[in-house]
């Protein structure tokens, strides 16, 4: 449905852009109807960027975005606005994500009045109705009050729901539950697995490793701009073959094991030439010389790591 | 006993009314104790670390007392708590990493704030440069500005700066909440080692992240909307909770190994009541399964075990 | 939002330094209005004799060729608000914009629109308005107000565009963005309605400035060539050695409803930003 093609984002920083960033270093990968992929990342690893890129919210450098076989790099003006009837996006804060003086219910209204302009006010409620039943919200509660009157949790179900009025196919979910509270998180979680079953792709952007395993079918590991894994959600937890991986999911807290040690795995000694070098080059406890930076290696069906020397060890 | 609370309130003053923050809360935290604290936003865990050092308007004393050594620490008094900031409480703020002006040279930093307190730097410099070591940062930042170090050494920073004059309570108020998986760890195991060598007699970790305390707390209590609900060793709260609120909280952790397509969870319906006028009786009770008319009366803090409190009237009440 | 704009009523209504401020400022706008329905004379009227002190007949006195200072005073207060009005107006309107198109465009626009307003920023005022001066040969006041409008407006463009840089990272813009809707309806209703109160006290400020601006262009002889103002009572007061002579209520008043003014309108302005800003409010 939604392919990336060496995708790169480099950033100019700087008087008169003089340094250069690399956000999002050649990544490519691809989603199919009705799969939810799980974009998971450190701060800084790139991962907000490729969702605002997919969102064509800020331009790409170099590499191919291609939804339904069509370049989006094409899309402009009436075209993009078609885009967005089919490709949406929910954000991390859901505060920041309405406009703090206006009532919450506005996003539906410029839904209306930017793609459903012939809609009649009631033909247009029963839309926003159904829209709010399947995100599971009782319409009383949430309309006509104000952003500030709703809790997050509210807040992101409205902005699904949003999404949901519109011919949405895929959808870029960009840390939605992370400033929710524990007790909520998981209902809007839920939904999103419910919106799956109905067909709906899912680019789930996060850092927290165990939300990225309950959800998503297939999982792409990050790191400053280069996917270190990838595969199936299930072979990349279990079988993790990159080190940086693994220094994730033993750093990750969880509730049904402690850690052993406090230590965390990592070189201290900062090679001196890393340009060219694996990304992963300066904290990797395995490092050798030979580390330079490669692309993923097919280990077995659907699972690819970017180590050369994920068999030794 | 490090630390003893009896019966603390703490308002908020609204143009509205009294936002019942922290409403009648009650605990002790021995000697070489980490006590984690945790609940939901709301649940009043900010508000009252924060009140332990620094409590000013729109924050408002009510009632209670704070022990710390056995000495009473007049919380409500902004001018008298002075001389227990640092020295007795010191705290690790929320965004300590924007905590440090950024122009001053962190040695300047430190030494107005030892001078301050009637200590001078020349003379601590020996052990400052060992605290840095144990929070992995060179001895040369001391010549740098915040500005110069990155977020993560600037929190280290405040770490170390916080509990310089060794504190007797130390509250670390959700300081690993911004940080990345690696980080979380990194910060997790200084205050551990604070703790271990003494440098700091016992600590409130505050955070909404209960695997984080599971990890390193030896306690952990929960807060729901301004009262604590449960309080027991960390290994009984995770693996044994009693009070309803617990066992939903913990129950709807997603973590590796739980998948949607096998096993979905859920959350906790509804949200909690307002502060203003919180309902009577248990606060829990619109959202509880279990609850009853006895609910309409408020719970006692009971203690089911040594070490282990819960407030609810029908402990034990759902089976697993 | 009921909530929130009664609060900052009631903080309007409790706060010191507003109230003195709309008080100062509405008691010389009173003048402004009905003053001339008062003043028994036109303001460049020979009235009567000169040299007179505050009397019934002339209740400021008269200047050195017997015109009646009252007149003189209310009229120019008139001319006063409406330079602050005018010239604050259009300052802050270009102000709006120009910040507004940089803020959100970005890029090359963003980078032509600051040189052009940095450009004008560093152009001395003064020296234009001699060159004006030189080729028009009668200027009224509101000319002077469109000048004033016309040169002041550049820190309200940087100002509002690193307001705007601020809220455009705020995730209801991109919001805005995915819905389709283009760049300028985004500005004007997305991001134009969280700053009303911040263009408001723009306004004032503008207001203010333009009022002592145009004081100042006057007092050095670059004022209107018709018409009154405090401005250029001012002048002709300190060009006929008014106080010298002992003639304070010709000199003064003009001074005193100026300084009154402007002062007025920074404290309406320190007291707004309370209001607004739950951070400064003293509670």
């Amino acid at each position: 449905m939604i392919e990336l093609k060496d995708i790169t984002k480099v950033y100019s920083l700087g008087a008169f852009g003089k340094r250069k960033l690399t956000a999002v270093d050649n990544v490519s990968f691809s989603i199919g109807e009705g799969k939810i992929i799980s974009l998971i990342g450190e701060s800084g690893s790139g991962k907000t960027t490729i969702g605002k890129m997919m969102l064509k919210l800020i331009p790409i450098t170099k590499g191919q975005i291609l939804f339904q076989g069509k370049d989006l790099s094409l899309f402009k003006g009436e075209k993009l606005k078609e885009y967005y009837r089919y490709v949406q996006g929910v954000f991390q804060d859901p505060f920041s994500s309405f406009n703090p003086i206006f009532k919450a219910d506005r996003i539906f209204e410029l839904v209306k009045s930017e793609f459903f302009p012939e809609l009649t006010g009631r033909e247009w409620q029963i839309h926003v109705l159904d829209a709010l039943e399947s995100v599971g919200l009782n319409p009383k509660t949430v309309l006509n009050k104000f952003p500030h009157q709703l809790s997050g949790g509210q807040l992101q179900r409205m902005l699904i729901a949003r999404a949901l009025l519109l011919d949405t196919k895929f959808l870029v979910a960009d840390e939605i539950i992370s400033m929710l509270d524990a007790s909520t998180r998981i209902d809007v979680l839920n939904i999103l697995a419910e919106l799956k079953k109905g067909g709906l792709s899912i680019l789930f952007i996060t850092h927290d490793l165990s939300l990225g395993y309950y959800i998503s079918d297939e999982s792409i590991i990050l790191y400053r701009g280069s996917v270190m894994e990838a595969g199936k959600t299930e072979k990349v937890f279990s079988t993790p073959l990159h080190p940086y991986t693994r220094m994730l999911l033993d750093a990750v807290p969880r509730i049904d094991r402690k850690w052993t040690t406090f230590e965390i795995p990592e070189r201290k000694a900062v090679g001196s030439d890393t340009i060219g070098m694996c990304k992963y080059y300066d904290r990797c406890p395995l490092a050798t010389k030979e580390c330079e930076a490669q692309g993923l290696i097919k280990v077995e069906e659907d699972h690819h790591v970017a180590c050369w020397r994920w068999n030794d060890v | 006993m490090a630390l003893k609370i009896k019966d603390l309130r703490i308002y908020y003053q609204t143009l509205r009314g009294d936002v019942k923050a922290v409403d009648g809360i009650s605990f002790q935290v021995k000697d070489g104790e980490i006590m984690g604290l945790a609940g939901e936003s709301g649940c009043g865990k900010s508000t009252l670390s924060n009140a332990l050092i620094l409590l000013k308007p729109p924050m408002k004393y009510i009632s209670g007392e704070v022990f710390l050594n056995d000495k009473k620490l007049p919380i409500d008094n902004y001018e008298a708590m002075r001389a227990n900031r640092f020295r007795g409480v010191s705290i690790i703020p929320q965004y300590a990493m924007n905590a440090l002006n950024p122009i001053r040279k962190l040695k300047q930093i430190i030494s107005d704030l030892l001078e301050h307190h009637g200590e001078s730097f020349v003379k601590m410099r020996d052990m400052i440069e060992e605290r840095l070591k144990l929070v992995e940062l060179d001895e040369k930042v001391l010549d740098l500005y915040p500005i110069e170090l990155s977020g993560g050494m600037n929190q280290r920073m405040v770490m170390v700066i916080s509990t310089l004059l060794n504190p007797s309570l130390l509250l670390a108020d959700e300081i690993t909440s911004a940080l990345d998986v690696s980080s979380q760890k990194a910060v997790s195991k200084m205050i551990v080692e604070f703790r271990d060598r003494k440098i700091v007699r016992s600590v409130i970790f505050v955070t909404h992240d209960i695997s984080i305390l599971y990890q390193v707390a030896d306690s952990i209590m929960i807060m729901y909307t301004g009262k604590q609900v449960e309080r027991a060793p960390t290994e009984t709260i995770v693996k044994n909770p009693l009070h309803p609120y617990t066992k939903l909280l913990i129950s709807s952790l997603p973590e590796v190994g739980i998948k949607y397509s096998q096993a979905p969870l859920k959350g906790i319906p509804g949200r909690p009541p307002e502060l203003l006028n919180p309902p009577e009786g248990c606060r829990f009770k619109d959202r509880c399964p279990v609850a009853s008319e006895k609910c309409d009366e408020e719970p006692p803090l009971v203690e089911i075990e040594p070490g282990h409190q819960v407030a609810c009237w029908k402990v034990g009440a759902i089976d697993d | 939002m009921k909530f929130r704009k009664s609060e900052i009523l009631f903080f309007a209504l409790r706060n010191t330094k507003l109230r003195i401020g709309v008080f100062i400022v509405a008691l010389f706008a009173f003048l402004a209005i009905f003053g001339p329905y008062f003043a028994k004379y036109e303001p460049q009227d020979f009235a009567g004799p000169g040299y007179n002190p505050p009397s019934g007949e002339y209740w400021l006195g008269t200047t050195t060729f017997g015109r009646d200072v009252f007149s003189q005073f209310v009229y120019g207060l008139r001319s006063t608000f409406l330079v602050g009005f005018v010239g604050g107006s259009i300052a802050t309107f270009i102000g709006l914009f120009v910040g507004f198109l940089s803020g959100y465009k970005g890029g090359l626009a963003d980078e032509l629109l600051m040189m052009f307003t940095n450009i004008v920023l560093v152009i001395p005022t003064m020296a234009l308005l001699i060159i004006l001066a030189a080729y028009l040969k009668y200027r009224g006041v509101f000319l002077e107000s469109v000048f004033i409008g016309f040169t002041a407006w550049p820190w309200t463009a940087r100002a509002v565009r690193s307001q705007t840089l601020s809220l455009k990272t705020r995730e209801f813009v991109n919001l805005a963005r995915i819905t389709g809707m283009k760049p300028l309806k985004i500005i004007v209703v997305e991001i134009l309605p969280n700053m009303l109160s911040y263009v408001f006290m723009v306004f004032i400020l503008q207001f203010g400035g333009a009022i002592l601006t145009a004081a100042t262009l006057d007092f050095i002889g670059l004022g209107p060539t018709q018409g009154i103002s405090l401005g250029l009572m001012m002048q002709q007061a300190v060009l006929w050695n008014a106080i010298q002579l002992g003639m304070w209520w010709w000199a003064v008043p003009p001074g005193i409803a100026i300084t009154a003014i402007v002062g007025a309108m920074y404290f309406m302005n320190t007291g707004l930003d309370e209001v607004f800003n739950p951070k400064l409010r003293e509670m």
